[in-house]
């Protein structure tokens, strides 16, 4: 209980100072419409096309936008020494970082959420067909994001060209959940449910983000304790 | 028991050595300076019982438990090099947090309490951002004491204040040890810190070089003691 | 006498690799369908194992630095790491070639090419997080846990590319491949004194990473006072 009371307390904590100064989102975000613009450019999005590249798309744009995000969440303790009062704080490193994924979490979720429509509207995708399997999706793979690259953010917090370690390290570690969200976003946003063979890549996301949450838990204090 | 035992404490960077076999004891209710000229490992052994890094080697006991132990730090009171304050936060809901963190029953009234008691409670709504110096430092004071924590661990805390901040540290320090409560400050010679200063500990190239009471030649020349024990 | 031990298992390795050559050339047949070019497959499967095998003990070595302390196992750690680099390298350069004479085409992003691809990037990753971090300690600690991290994500890394695609012979070890079995002995007598040769030079780096330290912690203690 008082574990799940400091991981809240830290997600509040994070979320109140993001959303008084929105830094990390209106980047995030304004980065996110970028790419989904660009993105135009590089192919002729006729519907035929896009009902085999949609989700690879989408998933690019949110993966670039998450690295802003994660980017900042230990970044913006540097500030005044923060991090060393929250490390040498009776809470333990997991509450930290869990409480840190929660709030990259909501903020990622929400840009998503942004996202969605205005992908649907630039590109012509009924992208609502199936909303419950497409939350489940969507649910798994920003989780995935969010606690390896929280992981991330807290191993590169001290060095030099953090900004540019972060993606460096952070996108092949990310493949496989990446991958796994494409194969499932594609037809989901065709309008086909998830069936057969496409389970398999639920599983994997499943995997992933239990088998990543863990070993960040147990490797957090290493990575905050000299 | 012990307020603080360091025993036979190592850390090494790569293969260089900056602390060597350091060990002391602080009885509860001392006073003790940290002495070192810069580079002598003072910096590395606050952050050794800060929990900011595990010694190599050694065993850090902080009232009789080990100092990783998460229970032990609800008594320790921390004021480090920066200020460890949310600028974007205003000053209420710094001081709320830090005392929700260090588990405080009533985190509302701990917070009013001491925007009250460093004169902070006119503009506790206000951003930290928006503060001079002086009200950042006063509420970093504030948020070390907060939970009224048996031992403070205090990096410097004289050298970035002003004057109302260090008036202020001392007051609440003078109150701190009329209580029986622990402190120990890294300092180089500063007389407002060997002043409150029962003992002084003092490094030397990582090594233990002295350790005992605060006496009076110490106050009067401040280069008696590294005179005496730090060149050797 | 450590390194006289290095110099005999180098020599002895390039001797049974000149033997191994010699058999190649002289006394194994053409293969029926892809003639004499195949024969890199007896150096492309054993770099594949070889760099593995590196990544392996470098997960060990991870695992055993953040539980001692001990910066000899950080050594063997970014040693195992680099040398595996290397004999991925290897493996996708030979592939490579192969892939150019039997398919026509340098690269495809088959699943067994591009996980490879992917390792490789991962442990590149590892390099390039250990030049970031200046003092020692920290550096060490650091890769440790990124060289857990990594190992962890490679087997999710070849199941989700290999559901994605496939064109890669089958593999030889398992699975639906045959392969005659004076080819397979010479496959894994040819991976002998390739591990015998990542052995050596895993060792010669750990001495250059121990001398490295001796150094850094002189100047340390040099500018220190």
């Amino acid at each position: 209980m008082l574990f799940l009371r400091q991981v809240l307390t830290i997600t509040a904590k994070d979320l109140r100072s993001e959303l008084r100064t929105k830094e990390a989102l209106n980047a995030s975000l304004a980065f996110a419409l970028v790419i989904l613009l660009l993105f135009s450019f590089a192919f002729d999005a006729n519907p035929e096309m896009m009902r085999e590249i949609s989700g690879g798309l989408l998933w690019l744009a949110f993966a670039f936008a998450g690295a802003l995000i994660l980017n900042r969440s230990f970044a913006r303790e540097l500030v005044n020494d923060c991090l060393d009062a929250l490390i040498s704080s009776p809470v333990p490193g997991a509450a930290l970082f869990l409480g840190k994924v929660l709030a990259n979490y909501v903020l990622l979720l929400g840009i998503e959420v942004v996202c969605l429509p205005i992908f649907g509207v630039f590109y012509n995708v009924r992208w609502a067909q199936q909303p419950l399997w497409l939350a489940l999706v969507l649910i798994l793979a920003t989780w995935g994001v969010c606690v390896v690259g929280t992981i991330f953010s807290a191993l590169t917090v001290n060095l030099r060209l953090r900004e540019l370690m972060l993606p460096m390290l952070v996108y092949p570690m990310l493949i496989p959940c990446l991958m796994a969200a494409m194969m499932l976003t594609t037809p989901l946003l065709a309008g086909q449910p998830i069936e057969g063979d496409l389970f398999a890549w639920l599983r994997l996301l499943v995997g992933f983000d239990i088998i990543f949450t863990s070993l960040a838990v147990v490797l957090i204090d290493t990575v905050l304790i000299g | 028991m012990k307020a603080l035992a360091v025993e036979g404490v190592w850390k090494f960077y790569g293969d260089y050595a900056a602390l060597r076999e350091v060990s002391f004891e602080i009885e509860p209710g001392q006073c003790t300076a940290l002495l070192g000229r810069n580079g002598a490992g003072k910096t590395t052994l606050i952050r050794i019982l800060a929990g900011l890094s595990r010694p190599s080697r050694g065993v850090v006991k902080v009232f009789d438990t080990d100092f990783q132990n998460r229970t032990t730090r609800n008594r320790i009171g921390i004021l480090g090099h920066g200020i460890a304050i949310y600028d974007e936060l205003s000053a209420y809901e710094n001081l709320r947090l830090f005392a929700s963190l260090y588990g405080l029953e009533k985190p509302d009234s701990a917070a009013n309490h001491w925007l009250e008691r460093t004169g902070l409670d006119r503009v506790k709504d206000s951003l930290v951002r928006e503060f001079s110096r002086g009200m950042r430092q006063r509420l970093a004071v504030a948020r070390a004491f907060l939970h009224n924590p048996q031992m403070l661990l205090l990096d410097e805390p004289f050298t970035a204040l002003d004057d109302r901040a260090i008036a202020l540290l001392q007051n609440l320090l003078r109150d701190a040890l009329s209580e029986g409560r622990t402190v120990l400050m890294s300092t180089h010679q500063l007389r407002e810190a060997l002043e409150l200063a029962t003992h002084v500990v003092l490094i030397n190239r990582g090594k233990l070089a002295h350790r005992g009471v605060r006496t009076q030649e110490m106050l009067d020349d401040p280069g008696y003691l590294y005179r005496t024990y730090g060149e050797a | 006498m450590r390194e006289k031990t290095l110099y005999g298992l180098g020599a002895l390795a390039i001797a049974l690799l000149t033997h191994n050559i010699w058999k190649m050339l002289v006394n194994l047949p053409d293969e029926a369908f892809q003639g004499a070019i195949f024969r890199i497959i007896f150096f492309h499967v054993p770099a594949a194992f070889t760099c593995f095998t590196c990544f392996l003990v470098s997960l060990i070595a991870g695992i055993s630095y953040l539980k001692t302390r001990d910066l000899k196992w950080d050594a063997l750690g970014v040693s195992t790491t680099e040398v595996g680099l290397a004999f991925g390298a290897a493996n996708l350069l030979t592939g490579m070639i192969w892939a150019r004479i039997i398919w026509g085409i340098w690269w495809t992003w088959d699943w067994r090419l591009t996980s490879m691809l992917i390792c490789w990037l991962l442990y590149g990753g590892y390099l390039v997080l250990r030049r970031a971090i200046e003092e020692p300690t920290e550096r060490a600690r650091l890769s440790a846990v990124m060289s857990i991290l990594s190992f962890s994500v490679v087997p999710f890394v070849f199941f989700s590319i290999k559901w994605f695609r496939t064109q890669h012979p089958q593999p030889v070890l398992y699975g639906e491949g045959k392969m005659d079995s004076g080819y397979r002995a010479m496959l894994f007598g040819n991976w002998v004194p390739i591990l015998m040769i990542a052995i050596v030079l895993v060792a010669v780096r750990m001495m250059q990473e121990r001398r490295q330290r001796e150094v850094d912690a002189l100047r340390r203690s040099a500018h220190a006072f």
